[in-house]
């Protein structure tokens, strides 16, 4: 393991989309009992400054590894298809219209149960969405289609915000 | 072969080496101050036994000052001068304190932090702090007839960057080498997992005097990892203090329109708020200019009154849960801290809602500063290095205010510290040179909504079309939770950094100018003290260079060993002087001179401690 190693690699985990989030879990903490600042509290200001660089590495792949859509992302750009969210925002036009209807259903919802309803939806739909990336990226190895499918998710998921946010407000 | 009396990194060094190190609990009605003594944490009692120092101080003419309980029992009598509950204040500005006209002070509106006009001068609520920090340091120095080498501080978790950087400023200006501020539930869950030995998800619900945390950790064989972190940094006891207070007023039809009315009907409602505790009734009675206030309260009536605040609490539960993806029924346990706690309704509301009776088998007032007594000594050096580690979160986003006045979330709540991300951002102009850099904290999507930590420029930028430049804004999450950025022109390496500071926090000068005009620190002490300071970071740089030699020396050329050699000589030499400036010299070269050492040397470790374990994988 380095410091330069990529995220699969430092956490000791499989290089695809599948992962044991527990195993995940396991490797980060694992990994940090070694490396934190903290195990060196004793020693002068070098090894702080290193386990401080181990430290905030390790935090940084284990964020990005336990969260599907940040590590698809990852992998996707690891095997050389770049997302660019910013610029690539051509979708297609199924995907639009179903994106409007939600938002219009978020707008119009005025019961607590119009949104648990909405939010219920969006959960079904990443399930589905995630199983079919997984497929792509793991038996079909199409990482191009996988990136399109990461550029849409990003929008399911920032919808899935709005709705929490919806949920919270409403005192859930 | 002789054998080398070395102690390991991480081991415990000699006795006779040992640091001083202590947990402070900066509370919002006590404080507390702890220390590992034997092996055991232990709460530090004052001259008269007491370990509770009432988070008051009152100002005198002259410059004297009355801290703790004499400052606490003149709290109704000179109310404006006598500063209780100042953590409320902590990087919090005038129009951030809610019902301030209910409070007896007087309060000056300045940008940044409100401060607060005694008779002996204007007060920022971090000095007020400083103050009882002082008191507590003084209390650990003569236990121990010795020097602090630093104390850990609590915070609470809900506590956003400008109030954690008010309470490090507190403690500077208080003389204290700040090891850690570490979040109150998770000072709590490690004195009550050390003690108990539990592994598995546990709930921490901290209700203070003035804030309010619940915290979910899952412990795992010594390591403390926080899931998720919510809570409401301004919903405490004082709260149900008011709502009494407010509805017997209302009852009684009498009205506390004096600073010492004010304060004594909030005296009078804690008191019976205390009572209803273990009494089904209780009579609210203080004297005001009106007339003699004098109102029976059930315990029934004051939880109907207060059931808001308790739902308030319910809700961030629920929102706490969602964040960490975990159910009610994965919480194995229930701790209760703080001394809110203690009303029965509380521990009713939480049972139920987590289906299992809350552990209370720790003083709820003491719990944090010994967890932060076990930590601290765990950051001295001097416990063995396998014994606790914390994994702690940021308990509220961070980002940056982009084009429309929207918030693009940098760093998200929960993430582990010490962290860090950098994001791409561009001109949006032709020929644009600078560009105005916006830091905010909170969920909301609205600039407006959010908190404002910081704003800094980048200047310089050669002029390029709209959109061709490159610039790399890097946020940093120390252990600490606070936060510094930096932003760089990619193409240019134009650059500028921030600690995020000026917006709410103090900035380095009104630091300065407390610490000369303090009481606690003359410059003479504060000399005296750098060099004390840079004379044992020298001898731990010595210690711990000299043992890494021992133990990994073989990853070293004979060139690099002489370099080294070198460099410890140089320190060796000079760490008895007087010139601290010197001395830290040294102790800079030396520690940018074993760098690439160390990073080895942690390659090594890694690959010594994972090896085997991971032998069966992929």
């Amino acid at each position: 393991m380095k410091l330069d190693d990529d995220d699969f690699t430092l956490l000791g985990l499989p290089l695809r989309f599948a992962q044991d989030r527990a195993l995940i879990d396991t490797r980060w903490r694992e990994l940090q009992a070694q490396v934190h600042p903290d195990r060196f509290a004793a020693d002068g200001a070098a090894s702080q400054r290193v386990a401080m660089q181990w430290a905030v590495r390790v935090n940084v792949a284990y964020q990005r590894m336990k969260d599907p859509l940040k590590r698809a992302a990852y992998l996707c750009e690891l095997k050389g298809a770049a997302i660019n969210a910013e610029s690539n925002t051509a979708m297609p036009s199924g995907f639009l219209v179903q994106q409007m209807e939600w938002r219009e259903a978020l707008d119009d919802a005025a019961a607590l149960s119009d949104v648990e309803a909405l939010a219920d939806a969006v959960t079904k739909h990443r399930e589905l969405a995630f199983a079919k990336l997984q497929a792509t990226l793991d038996q079909q190895g199409d990482i191009h289609s996988a990136a399109q499918q990461v550029r849409a998710l990003m929008f399911v998921e920032r919808f899935a915000d709005d709705v929490d946010q919806r949920l919270e407000a409403l005192g859930q | 072969m002789a054998l080398l009396q070395i102690s390991e990194p991480g081991g415990s060094p000699d006795p006779h080496q040992r640091r001083i190190a202590v947990g402070i609990d900066l509370g919002t009605t006590h404080s507390l101050v702890a220390a590992v003594r034997n092996g055991v944490a232990e709460c530090l009692p004052d001259d008269a036994g007491r370990v509770i120092l009432p988070s008051a101080v009152r100002y005198l003419e002259q410059g004297r000052r009355q801290i703790g309980h004499d400052a606490l029992a003149e709290a109704a009598t000179d109310p404006r001068n006598t500063i209780v509950s100042v953590k409320r204040f902590m990087g919090r500005g005038l129009s951030d304190i809610v019902q301030r006209e209910k409070l007896p002070y007087d309060f000056v509106d300045e940008p940044g932090m409100v401060k607060l006009r005694t008779v002996d001068g204007i007060k920022s609520p971090v000095e007020v702090s400083a103050e009882i920090l002082a008191t507590l340091r003084y209390r650990a120095e003569d236990t121990f007839a010795d020097d602090l080498f630093g104390a850990v501080i609590t915070v609470p978790a809900y506590f956003d960057d400008a109030q954690r950087q008010a309470t490090k400023d507190a403690a500077q200006l208080a003389g204290l080498n700040v090891l850690r501020l570490i979040n109150e539930p998770t000072a709590a869950a490690i004195a009550y997992g050390l003690e108990n030995g539990s592994e598995g998800l546990y709930a921490v619900y901290d209700l203070g005097g003035g804030t309010f945390d619940i915290s979910l950790l899952r412990l795992t064989q010594g390591v403390f990892e926080v899931v998720a972190t919510g809570g409401d940094s301004a919903l405490g006891g004082d709260d149900f203090d008011r709502l009494l207070a407010d509805s017997a007023l209302a009852r009684s039809g009498l009205q506390a329109t004096t600073p010492q009315d004010k304060r004594a009907v909030l005296v009078a409602a804690r008191a019976a708020k205390e009572k209803l505790s273990a009494s089904d009734h209780a009579t609210l009675a203080c004297p005001l200019s009106g007339g003699e206030l004098s109102v029976r309260v059930t315990r029934d009536e004051f939880e109907s009154i207060t059931q808001d605040l308790v739902a308030r609490t319910v809700g961030a539960l629920r929102k706490v849960l969602r964040d960490a993806k975990a159910a009610k029924e994965d919480v194995q346990g229930v701790v209760m801290v703080g001394g809110s706690t203690r009303m029965p309704k509380v521990q009713t509301v939480v049972g139920e809602f987590f289906g299992k009776t809350p552990l209370t088998n720790l003083n709820p007032d003491e719990v944090v500063a010994l967890g932060a007594a076990i930590q601290a000594n765990v950051l001295a050096g001097n416990a063995g290095a396998d014994e606790l580690l914390l994994l702690d979160v940021i308990p509220l986003s961070l980002g940056l205010e982009t084009m429309g006045g929207l918030v693009e979330r940098i760093i998200p709540r929960n993430s582990t510290i010490p962290t860090a991300r950098a994001q791409d951002f561009t001109t949006f102009k032709d020929g644009q040179t600078a560009l105005s850099i916006h830091v905010v904290q909170g969920e909301r999507e609205l600039v407006s909504d959010c908190r404002s930590l910081a704003r800094f420029e980048l200047r310089g930028i050669p002029p390029m079309v709209a959109g061709a430049a490159r610039i790399r804004v890097s946020f940093q999450v120390d252990a600490d939770g606070l936060l510094a950025v930096s932003a760089r022109e990619e193409g240019s390496g134009v650059e500028a950094a921030i600690n995020v500071k000026p917006s709410y926090g103090l900035s380095d000068g009104e630091v300065a100018r407390m610490l000369t005009e303090s009481f606690s620190t003359a410059e003479a002490d504060m000399r005296a003290r750098s060099l004390r300071e840079s004379r044992v970071e020298a001898e731990r740089m010595l210690l711990a260079t000299r043992a890494a030699l021992a133990a990994d020396g073989d990853l070293l050329s004979a060139d690099e060993q002489t370099d080294i050699q070198a460099l410890l000589s140089a320190l060796d030499t000079l760490q008895h002087s007087e010139d601290h400036a010197a001395i830290d010299t040294a102790v800079e070269a030396l520690a940018k001179g074993t760098e690439a050492f160390a990073a080895e040397r942690m390659n090594r470790g890694i690959r010594l401690a994972l090896a085997g374990r991971r032998v069966e994988e992929v």
